[in-house]
């Protein structure tokens, strides 16, 4: 950044890959996550949602948070803030997890890279670094280092995810199952990739120190080429892991250290995420008022609708009648989904109202009149979108 | 002999998409298949080792989403992919290409025609406001005009309230519209000829009509008032070819019990006391069931499988008279690599979608004019895609498949009848238009089928090949559809309904005329309706 420009301080951060971007982004939709400046979409957001579950995609992660965690006590520390066993993280697996305050309500999601003993990567959407501070207290062989800038990634999704990989010359790939770690020599460095995603989809992460993220990129969409490979950005994003039912930060949940009102913040439980809670393993941050929470029951529960007619019920409220007089809950994300063909969302419902017969108020406008509709709800058990590729291993080429 | 409650002759997606319907309500289905794969006009097919063609029909847009959703077919296995970017080839260099983005799709027609830029607007708003009033009567069974039965009077007075929520001058102008030529009724927007000629050729896609022939302005609407994801007009390429859509359908169908037999070609709809009784099947074997459904076109249902005898009078000549004439050819060609064409930029968003090799108006028309004379055109309308740009299943990485219809070709020729040497002749009349725009096409060639009316009719039984079961003129549409009187899908011998594109609201890959179909059935059954109501984005 030249230092002669006056607006030097508050120009976004750009990634190792922007000079790709740039040239990618035809549309100019710019957005921008943690400081980096950062693609809403490139070309079509449809264009590119249906690269991800068509074809290929990348989508940069280099703005997503990165903590090396490492010492003796490196694991230890992390079992105490997170709510899953992470003794119970293989070497060269990956563990999706979160941590919660003492309220046991949910800072945030991330997942963890067991990469040695001693050695863990955290990732996380927020930046992260007062509270992994505090979890460090009283222990005494432990140091956490912020690698986000160093350690650049892009997540590439969609059917031909692995065919592209094995044509870029990873051997072997085809042989990582979902959450696997695997090290490929990269111009004399280590390119690390991951069965992870954020689509629901067969996918993989890319992890590569900064001097060769553009050698990495070129060489990726190389082998890509004739397999559809497209960028993609947040809106795409967004469509994808809704049809996952992927929760994200600021639609399903509030993150707990950024709430000023009286919960309205998230427990696990309010997100159906209690299967991350493990009660049989030592303390952890929250572990009596979540033991509290799961004897009592949640308030809410995050709940998967797939909704009549094909107005996305964006913002709606939920009620347990149709003449909308019993308020039970209220949409959290929503969308038409392409490839299932269902309107859909992901709603908070009064626990004790999950059994009624549900009904969402949606509210659209057609040119400039507004236009509302109740429509009835269907509670779904399943994530809307599950191909079976996502967790055959070896996946097929598309 | 076994027995059905229910027996559907033709596993064309309408038939199967029939079939599901009954079978969903409880009923023993069975589909009848002449061929030995199901799918009709929407089929994959691979005829060279790597290569999957969709043999006949190749884009979708007027599948019903309702159907989509309500049959699960997702979970059956069916996506549909949007395309981008369509490239119109002009005389000589001028090319019109169709970007995806508006402000670039505005700049675009204004480098030809400033005037013909602004008048897009109006255009397309005049397009959808009709085409959202046909596309409320997709799934909706038309009114008998004749009868007096509350549910027709009711559906009469449904389609009026529609109609007068247009207003006074629309509804002129809609009027109107059923009866001018694609031409003329662009005439009233355009004046740029490639400009018109692009938005004309929708007008002639599958019929012995051309753009200057009335009634082809409603062919046009016809071509896009079809949707993917309540875009209207925009057009998809189902992912592993149009068979897709047919084994999905057919995989809902087996899900619910039903049963589908290939190989199965039938001779004869029996009928015994003026009702349909079961059918004979070219092996000799005889199926007894409650109904029949004919998924075949009109033409072939009363003239091939039909006893004279057995049908009311005037019906066998209403049959013979049928409007469906063939005028279309496909090409399928596998190639080595991806094709380059001359003066278009080698932009990915841009140059794989579709291809309309169009010339102008003039060119369309003089095409038309051999088709009259009974001779394909050497400088025919060629409109193409090339799906392997879009899906990885169809062939091998890096090579791909085009898929070219070609307007005009006779089902009959005036020098006596197509042989193997004169298909070659009309495939090969067809490569070297391509060629004059792609230099080198040629030599990308690895395999190609051709396919004349001829071969379509003789495959998939469409008869003459008219792609869409008959001609979609306003004398067989609606409630004429396909004969007066007979617009309600049950036909003139008791227990015997027609269920394909020979029905409302006519041809395309949309699924409604097996479903509506089944509404039907059903309510004489007196079983419960298992066919949704269509769920609208324009509401």
């Amino acid at each position: 950044m030249k230092t002669d420009d006056r607006f030097a301080g508050e120009r976004p951060k750009l990634s190792p890959f922007y000079p790709r971007q740039k040239e990618l982004n035809i549309r100019e939709a710019w957005s921008a996550w943690n400081g980096y400046k950062f693609a809403e979409y490139y070309y079509d957001l449809e264009y590119e949602y249906f690269c991800v579950r068509n074809l290929c995609g990348t989508y940069d992660i280099t703005p997503m948070q990165k903590y090396e965690i490492s010492g003796r006590d490196a694991e230890t520390m992390l079992n105490r803030m997170v709510t899953r066993d992470v003794k119970k993280i293989g070497l060269n697996r990956v563990a999706y997890c979160l941590w919660c305050t003492d309220e046991g309500r949910m800072i945030d999601d991330g997942t963890i890279f067991r990469l040695a003993d001693d050695r863990f990567m955290l990732t996380c959407g927020s930046p992260c670094t007062a509270w992994l501070r505090k979890s460090c207290f009283g222990f005494d062989d432990v140091t956490v280092t912020d690698i986000t800038d160093d350690l650049p990634a892009l997540s590439l999704q969609g059917p031909t995810s692995c065919a592209v990989l094995k044509k870029m010359g990873l051997t072997g790939i085809d042989e990582a199952k979902p959450f696997d770690i695997r090290f490929f020599p990269f111009h004399g460095e280590q390119l690390m990739v991951s069965r992870t995603g954020f689509t629901g989809d067969l996918g993989y992460e890319l992890w590569i120190p900064r001097d060769l993220a553009l050698k990495m990129w070129d060489e990726l969409y190389e082998a890509g080429e004739d397999l559809g490979i497209q960028p993609y950005g947040e809106a795409a994003t967004n469509m994808a892991r809704l049809e996952a039912a992927f929760i994200m930060p600021d639609m399903e949940f509030n993150e707990a250290l950024r709430t000023v009102n009286f919960e309205h913040d998230q427990t696990p439980f309010e997100l159906n995420l209690g299967w991350l809670v493990d009660f049989k393993k030592p303390h952890f941050s929250g572990r009596s008022a979540l033991l509290e929470e799961k004897q009592r029951g949640p308030r809410y529960t995050l709940t998967k609708l797939d909704i009549e007619g094909n107005r996305p019920a964006t913002e709606a409220y939920i009620y347990a009648d149709k003449r909308c007089t019993k308020e039970v809950g209220y949409v959290t994300s929503a969308m038409w989904s392409p490839a299932v063909k269902a309107n859909i969302a992901l709603a908070m419902i009064r626990t004790e109202h999950l059994e009624s017969n549900l009904w969402a108020e949606i509210y659209y406008t057609k040119e400039l009149r507004q236009y509302s509709r109740v429509a009835r709800c269907k509670k779904m058990n399943k994530p809307f979108w599950t191909p079976a590729r996502a967790r055959a291993t070896p996946p097929a080429d598309y | 002999m076994s027995n059905y409650d229910a027996i559907v002759i033709g596993a064309g997606h309408n038939g199967l998409t029939n079939a599901a319907y009954l079978a969903k309500a409880g009923l023993n289905v069975v589909v009848l298949e002449k061929n030995d794969y199901i799918g009709g006009a929407a089929v994959s097919r691979e005829l060279h080792e790597g290569w999957t063609y969709s043999s006949c029909s190749y884009v979708c847009s007027m599948m019903r989403q309702a159907i989509h959703r309500d049959l699960d077919l997702a979970k059956h296995g069916l996506i549909l992919v949007p395309y981008l970017g369509t490239v119109n080839f002009g005389e000589g260099d001028e090319r019109l290409f169709s970007y995806h983005d508006e402000t670039a799709a505005y700049l675009e027609l204004k480098r030809h025609s400033s005037h013909d830029a602004d008048a897009m607007h109006r255009f397309q708003t005049d397009l959808t406001r009709y085409s959202q009033l046909i596309r409320k009567t997709l799934m909706r069974t038309p009114p008998d005009p004749t009868s007096f039965r509350p549910r027709d009077l009711m559906e009469l007075m449904y389609l009026a309230k529609q109609f007068w929520k247009l207003g006074e001058k629309e509804i002129y102008e809609y009027v109107r519209f059923f009866t001018m030529s694609a031409a003329e009724y662009l005439d009233d927007y355009f004046e740029n000829d490639l400009i018109k000629a692009a938005m004309a050729s929708p007008g002639i896609i599958g019929t012995a009509l051309g753009v200057y022939s009335p009634g082809s302005a409603y062919i046009l609407l016809h071509h896009v008032m079809g949707d993917v994801d309540g875009s209207i007009g925009a057009w998809g390429l189902a992912r592993g070819g149009m068979g897709a859509i047919s084994q999905s359908i057919a995989s809902a169908l087996q899900a619910n019990d039903g049963e589908i037999r290939t190989n199965a070609g039938v001779s004869k709809v029996l009928v015994e006391g003026g009702k349909a009784v079961g059918v004979v099947l070219e092996n000799g074997d005889e199926l007894r069931a409650g109904i029949v459904v004919s998924n075949l076109d009109a033409k072939r249902t009363f003239t091939r499988i039909m006893d004279k005898d057995d049908l009311p009078d005037g019906i066998y000549d209403r049959a013979r008279n049928f409007k469906i004439r063939g005028s279309s050819g496909k090409v399928n060609i596998a190639l080595s690599g991806m094709p380059m064409f001359a003066g278009v930029p080698d932009n990915k968003y841009l140059n794989r979608g579709g291809q309309g090799f169009t010339g102008s108006l003039e060119t369309m028309e003089r095409a038309y004019d051999c088709w009259k004379h009974g001779r394909w055109s050497d400088d025919p309308f060629v409109e193409s895609v090339i799906p392997s740009a879009w899906d990885p299943t169809v062939a091998p990485t890096g090579q791909h498949w085009m898929s070219n219809f070609v307007q005009y070709c006779p089902p009959t020729l005036a020098d006596g009848p197509w042989t193997p040497e004169k298909r070659d002749a009309f495939g090969e009349s067809v490569i070297s238009k391509i060629e004059r725009y792609s230099p080198g096409f040629r030599d990308l060639i690895v395999h190609m089928e051709v396919r004349t009316p001829h071969e379509i009719e003789n495959e998939i039984g469409l008869t003459e090949g008219n792609i869409f079961q008959g001609e979609l003129t306003i004398d067989q549409l609606f409630f004429n559809r396909p004969f007066p009187g007979y617009g309600q899908y049950r036909m003139p011998v008791k227990n015997m309904y027609m269920c394909g594109s020979s029905t409302h609201p006519g041809g395309g890959v949309s699924a409604v005329c097996g479903a509506n179909a089944a509404r039907e059935i059903l309510m004489d059954l007196r079983r419960p309706n298992t066919v949704p109501e269509d769920d609208f984005y324009d509401e």
